[in-house]
């Protein structure tokens, strides 16, 4: 429909550059410019070799999302951005190429919340949210289970991980295994040919006394360690398919496990799956099963809209847009802390959506002062 | 000609306009932690007190550093993306050299270097034989290591006024001004010169460690 929102959204929170445009929840396009074997290497995304190829990546990929999606910028109505939370240094440039963005073509600005953004773009996959929402969030940095009655304005935490994201143990124990960086896919593909039953590794926080919705992949990961050294000082060959799959079974069981459970005791029957783990197939297949043996309908989108993209923060900057929320400042200030229950940065002079009380006192400049972005 | 010239390679953020005769409009704020905040605010301020909207502008320049990376980044994130979508061509100044021609007039005779504080107890640094002439690369560098290389030159910039033992004859001014940089590149320009491509001096390699718990951005 013409009269929906045509939004342009960056996104720059740790290594992919990613410019989207959406039109309501109609996905127009999905470029990206990615850093990754930039920091392959080093094991782990490297914050300023991120930050540097944000700079050089993004005109361009504006530039390739514009003609992809065959629209011109001046009919854009507003350009939305991830503000947090992300890489301080990273997410500086994409929140200063929106702010510029948006002025030089007189359009409002959306500065965006990642983890809402990595809810709301199912919308481009299966169209409108259902209200309330259960979201499983799981990548290399994230590990959330949040409530959301209306993305654009309530967004509850209901548990995340204790220690590690549960991409981060995948990426620790692939580096174990002498797998390389990133360590989800290979995983994903060894763990086809192997028993995932084949050992027992610990499920974390799933004790009747643990909290029921929290997270922790460090006990997991220790022990798989600890199980591939003493094979190697036995001098026996490492089972390198059966690890995989009895790792990755016990990451995705307490996953689903879990979110499943939310998903009861809150009463909701839709479940979204979205971060960059959502791309594991066997986490795909567990979900499905479970959440249909519980009557839940799951949603989770193709891969390429699991991991960050422009995209995702594109569809929750259109329903920004097509809720009437405030636009943020020119001072917007990129939050590497912003809290998971703003799902935007309305500008000073208007009103606070619902959800946020009066007392709302975050202070975002002291969060970006510790980072010392001037280093 | 309209320039808008942009530095945030120090802890200034400075905006100018001119019309290449002079600088119409500018601001300037010393805050080494809020470039990114700072910056539009001051380029629409500066734009609303010379009473023109940015399409008017025909050309941007930005300092390129040598600068601590997370503030350079926002006035040459800046730059590209007005150039992106005003269509007008985008230059790139040392800020090094938009210090020394600001120190013209202020008594500097001959040879003499600025420095700027690179942090870590570095300085950035550069010889000029004259406020227009530029004579070694800019360079990253302790004041301890290069000492003998600028003995008895006066030197101009906050990195000289911080560290006496290197600079004995150091003298404002202290921080870089979007007014020289513009009224520089309009020199240049009008002269027919070629200015830089829009790049970053960056002069480190990022520090490669990947912090102990990178990626994490989901709060406890
Ligand atoms: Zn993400």
């Amino acid at each position: 429909m013409a009269d929906e929102p045509l939004v342009l959204g960056i996104e720059t929170s740790c290594d992919e550059t990613g410019v989207g445009i959406v039109r309501g929840t109609t996905l127009l396009a999905d470029a990206i410019a990615s850093s990754v074997d930039e920091h392959a290497r080093f094991g782990g995304v490297v914050p300023e070799v991120a930050s540097r190829a944000h700079l050089e990546a993004m005109v361009p990929t504006i530039d390739r999302a514009l003609k992809e999606a065959g629209v011109s910028a001046k009919d854009l109505d507003g350009i939305a951005v991830t503000a947090g939370p992300g890489l301080a240094g990273a997410l500086l440039v994409g929140v200063t190429a929106a702010k510029a963005y948006a002025y030089a073509l007189g359009k409002p600005l959306y500065g965006v919340n990642h983890l809402a953004s990595h809810i709301c773009v199912d919308q481009l996959e299966h169209g409108p949210l259902p209200e309330p929402t259960m979201a499983l969030l799981v990548s290399g940095g994230h590990s959330s289970l949040l409530l959301s009655t209306d993305i654009t304005s309530d967004v509850r935490p209901l548990g995340a991980t204790i220690d590690d994201a549960a991409g981060e143990a995948f990426d620790k124990i692939a580096r174990v295994l002498n797998l390389g960086f990133p360590g989800g896919p290979v995983i994903d593909r060894y763990a086809k040919e192997g028993d995932p039953s084949a050992i027992a590794f610990p499920r974390g926080l799933t004790g009747p006394r643990d909290p029921a919705y929290d997270f922790s992949f460090s006990g997991l990961k220790t022990s798989v360690a600890r199980w591939i050294e003493a094979k190697r000082a036995a001098g026996e060959e490492v089972p390198v398919r059966d690890v995989s799959a009895s790792f990755q079974e016990a990451v995705v069981d307490v996953l689903t496990r879990k979110a499943v459970r939310a998903c009861k005791d809150e009463g909701v029957d839709h479940l979204m799956i979205g971060g960059g783990v959502a791309a594991n197939s066997r986490l795909r297949a567990l979900a499905q099963e479970r959440c249909e043996a519980a009557g839940i309908r799951l949603r989770v989108p193709r891969p390429k809209l699991c991991t960050d993209n422009g995209a995702m923060v594109a569809a929750l900057g259109a329903e920004m847009v097509s809720r009437n929320r405030a636009a943020s400042d020119w001072d917007l200030s990129a939050d590497s802390s912003l809290p998971v229950t703003d799902p935007h940065v309305p500008g000073r002079s208007h009103e606070h959506g619902h959800g946020h009380g009066p007392g709302h006192d975050h202070d975002h400049v002291h969060e970006v002062s510790k980072e010392n972005l001037y280093s | 000609m309209l320039l808008l010239a942009l530095d945030t390679a120090t802890p200034a953020v400075t905006v100018a306009l001119h019309d290449g005769t002079s600088v119409i409009a500018s601001s300037s704020q010393v805050d080494a932690r809020r470039h990114g905040e700072l910056l539009l605010p001051a380029v629409d301020r500066v734009l609303a007190e010379a009473g023109l909207k940015l399409d008017a502008v025909t050309g941007i320049v930005v300092g390129v550093g040598p600068g601590p990376y997370t503030g350079l980044r926002v006035g040459l994130m800046t730059a590209d993306t007005f150039g992106l979508v005003l269509g007008v061509p985008v230059h790139g100044l040392c800020t090094l050299d938009g210090l020394a021609y600001a120190a013209d007039g202020t008594g500097v005779e001959g040879p003499f270097v600025v420095a700027t504080d690179a942090r870590r107890k570095e300085v950035y640094w550069a010889l000029y034989d004259d406020p227009r002439t530029r004579v070694s690369e800019p360079a990253v560098d302790r004041p301890a290591d290069i000492a003998a290389t600028v003995a008895g030159l006066p030197a101009v910039g906050a990195g000289a006024l911080l560290y006496p033992d290197t600079f004995p004859d150091a003298r404002a001014p202290e921080h870089v001004s979007a007014g020289a940089l513009a009224s520089l590149a309009a020199e240049k320009l009008a002269a027919g010169e070629e200015l830089e491509a829009p790049r970053p001096l960056y002069l480190r390699r990022p520090d490669a460690q990947v912090p102990k718990n990178y990626k994490v951005v989901t709060p406890k």
